[in-house]
């Protein structure tokens, strides 16, 4: 008698309840079939959900990528990888994967910066929480425009007649103004500088959250250790916020990577494709030049470099 | 438990394919099967940007007239800004769920009609027993009309008319000479002023269109062949475009042209930081909204010196077709008719500031503004001209043109390279 039962413990795959009423292979072939697909039951409008807005959407672009000229066309021949060689050696293409690779690397790591370096700011104890609540707000107000009316705001700002240049011009900085959008030279730079501007207070106010939720115990082991602020900030503040400076670094990198309503309301991709990204090559594919298939194609790459981005985020989370 | 588990999950599995029946039924509903209700009364779907760049509420009172003198019809009026008119309509036409009435730009009509999305009107027409000749323009595709323009705007010379003064500018400019000199002295002026604008911006492209081609359409140019080819290597393409880029090198040009959009123009002009512009008589309200101080006159654009033919006149339209998917295109073109019978056309075209697509109808100048007098004026000593109209993928190669401009104009190559490239471009897309 011993050793079946010890034989089922030993594997967690085997039900661990038998009932012995009921004769072994019906209570095997009904009860765990209707038992398992009762959760499917409950979870269906979600599965249906994901299904319909998101798997079918996804696997119809993998599946444009592979024909020619889809949509266009009502009957479109299976290519193969053409669309793919076609993509990846347009120089265009390769120019926007540099491009978005300079913008999203830049922009994530300003926002670290800046964002930590405002979080510190609104923690500090040496500021009364008047004054913090006051600069709260000033920090956050860029965040809370939509991505429209900071594209307007820093044309008219970067306009070779604007403010920018009149300022610089003023204090002798500038010999005389730079058309800071419209100048292959300076034009990713801009659009680099107005997309840290207005995405730095999502790091600040989450890195906030994060200072905040570090014991003080911690700092008072290390005053006693008689640790300086600068050992504090590296041997407290940075492990203990690591966790979430990786997330949020990821997720960024991510999301600059889509970026598009800027680009394209700021300076649409050019001077002379200086500001193409993935993005807008994209779509200039599909709605300029009606090629869904390379457009296709393109998308597909993005969210293969997504994925793997996606990936990184999801280990991340995992060893947390 | 057994028996209960099994029900519960036949229920569920009950109610989530009532869920999916209901919801199939609904994607269904909104599509063609409740177009006509058991009165027998049918609901077209007329997309278009117009009704929001009309006086508020006039365009909902031509749709009431016409469901008035239509009682077996209802229109419903999906009414977007153009831009979105057009993402709307582009992915329509890609899944053949255009609306019944569609507002159409010339640049879309042979994407969407090589896509099978836009009836043939020539034979609607046809069967409606419709006489065109009344129509002052069609846009065909290989002898088949697949839009109707319902109203046009062109696009005259806007002149400064405190700017031009105060630089000694004794008379508007009517040849590229006397252009090329007013530019000159009005940037002269200084002050963040310069004497023209040129929007190259890559995104929307139709500065090609508007402020570069139309130099050469009204000195009697084409960027085609006769037989509808790209022609940009011709004499009269290369002089308009090295004519381009010495206004460039003169420095009369505002600055940031390479990503200046078609609204910066206006607003620069507006704000009398420029003293000249190619634009739209549809922005004469804008501008004067804007800008009530503002002292400007409309005028032709300037020809090559010499030149005594008729000017080309650039020109857009809010063009109409319909749906090659519509269950009821009879009861569509009843629509389009009402649009383009004389009344009508004559009322829209008033309250567009544009002029009529139906060669009988009169725009009401009486109620308008002197301005547009005069632009109705040139527009009847000029050919309205836009060859980007019919043409495929219109938009990329208004953008490869663009784009090889934009190296001519910053010394990266010379004109001739850029005409040749952009010859070639435009082949292999034709």
């Amino acid at each position: 008698m011993d050793q079946p039962e010890l034989k089922t413990r030993g594997n967690p795959m085997s039900s661990p309840v038998t009932d012995a009423s009921q004769p072994p292979a019906r209570s095997r072939g009904r009860r765990p079939t209707a038992k398992s697909l009762t959760p499917f039951g409950y979870l269906s409008p979600t599965l249906i959900l994901i299904l319909v807005l998101m798997v079918i959407p996804i696997v119809m672009v993998i599946s444009y990528s592979f024909k020619d000229n889809v949509i266009v066309e009502r009957n479109p021949v299976f290519t193969g990888l053409a669309n793919y060689a076609t993509v990846l050696t347009d120089p265009t293409f390769l120019t926007a994967i540099k491009n978005t690779l300079i913008f999203i690397t830049i922009s994530t790591a300003a926002h670290l910066v800046l964002g930590l370096t405002f979080a510190m700011l609104l923690n500090t104890t040496v500021l009364g929480g008047v004054t913090k609540a006051v600069f709260r707000i000033i920090y956050i107000l860029p965040w809370l425009f939509t991505i429209a009316v900071v594209a307007v705001i820093w044309r008219l700002m970067l306009d070779p007649y604007g403010v920018v240049n009149y300022i610089l011009t003023s204090v002798h900085a500038l010999q005389e103004g730079v058309d800071w959008l419209g100048s292959p030279s300076t034009a990713l730079w801009a659009v680099t500088f107005i997309n840290i501007w207005s995405g730095y207070p999502f790091f600040m106010i989450s890195l906030l959250a994060g200072l905040q939720g570090i014991s003080t115990d911690l700092y008072e082991a290390a005053a006693v250790d008689g640790a300086s602020p600068v050992q504090k900030f590296l041997h407290v503040t940075i492990p203990q916020l690591r966790p979430v400076l990786i997330s949020m670094a990821v997720l960024d990198l991510i999301w600059t990577s889509q970026q598009f309503a800027l680009i394209w309301m700021t300076t649409g991709g050019g001077p002379l494709g200086a500001t193409e990204m993935l993005s807008t090559y994209t779509y200039k594919q599909a709605f300029s030049s009606y090629e869904f298939s390379t457009a296709s194609a393109s998308a597909v790459i993005v969210l293969l470099i997504s994925m793997i981005l996606a990936l990184f985020y999801v280990r991340q989370q995992r060893v947390r | 438990m057994a028996q209960s588990g099994a029900k519960l999950l036949k229920r569920l599995l009950g109610a989530a394919t009532a869920v999916v029946l209901l919801g199939t039924a609904a994607c269904g509903g909104s599509g063609s099967s409740e177009s006509t209700d058991s009165s027998g009364t049918v609901t077209l779907e007329f997309a278009q940007w117009w009704a929001p760049e009309l006086p508020e509420g006039s365009f909902d009172q031509l749709i009431a007239e016409f469901e008035q003198q239509n009682p077996n019809i209802k229109v419903k009026a999906l009414s977007a800004p153009y831009a979105s008119t057009k993402q709307q309509l582009v992915s329509g036409a890609a899944s053949r769920t255009l609306p019944d009435v569609v507002g159409l730009d010339g640049a879309w009509v042979n994407d969407f009609a090589k896509q099978g999305a836009l009836a043939d009107m020539t034979s609607i027409m046809a069967e409606a027993k419709y006489d065109p000749k009344e129509l002052v323009s069609q846009v065909q595709l290989e002898g088949k009309t697949y839009m109707i323009p319902v109203v046009n705007f062109v696009y005259p010379l806007f002149v400064n008319e405190d700017l031009t003064a105060k630089a000694g500018v004794k008379k508007v400019p009517t040849n590229r000479t006397e252009f090329m000199d007013a530019a000159k002295k009005t940037t002269a002026l200084g002050g963040n002023v310069s004497g023209w604008a040129l929007p190259l911006d890559t995104a929307v492209p139709v500065g090609v269109q508007n402020d570069v081609m139309s130099w050469l359409w009204a000195s009697g140019g084409s960027m085609l062949t006769p037989d509808g080819k790209p022609n940009l290597t011709s004499p009269e393409m290369q002089s308009t475009v090295e004519y381009i880029k010495s206004l460039n090198d003169a420095g009369v040009i505002a600055p940031g042209s390479l990503t200046m959009k078609e609204q910066d123009k206006v607003e620069k002009f507006t704000n009398g930081q420029v003293a000249m512009v190619i634009d739209s008589l549809a922005h004469v309200t804008l501008i004067k909204k804007n800008n009530p101080k503002l002292k400007f006159s409309i005028n032709p654009i300037p020809a090559t010196d010499g030149y005594t033919g008729k000017r080309g006149l650039p020109y857009a339209s809010w063009g109409i077709g319909i749906a090659e998917s519509s269950e009821h295109k009879a009861e569509a073109f009843k629509l389009v008719q009402f649009l383009m019978s004389q009344k009508t056309n004559s009322q829209l075209s008033t309250l567009a500031n544009g002029f009529p697509g139906n060669n009988t109808s009169e725009p009401d100048l009486s109620k308008s503004d002197p301005l547009f007098k005069t632009a109705f004026d040139i527009y009847k000593q000029s050919v309205p001209t836009n060859e980007f109209v019919g043409m495929a993928k219109s938009e990329d190669l208004m953008r490869s043109f663009d784009e090889n401009l934009q190296l001519a104009l910053t010394d990266k190559q010379s004109v001739t390279d850029a005409l040749n490239k952009s010859q070639q471009a435009w082949s292999s897309l034709n």
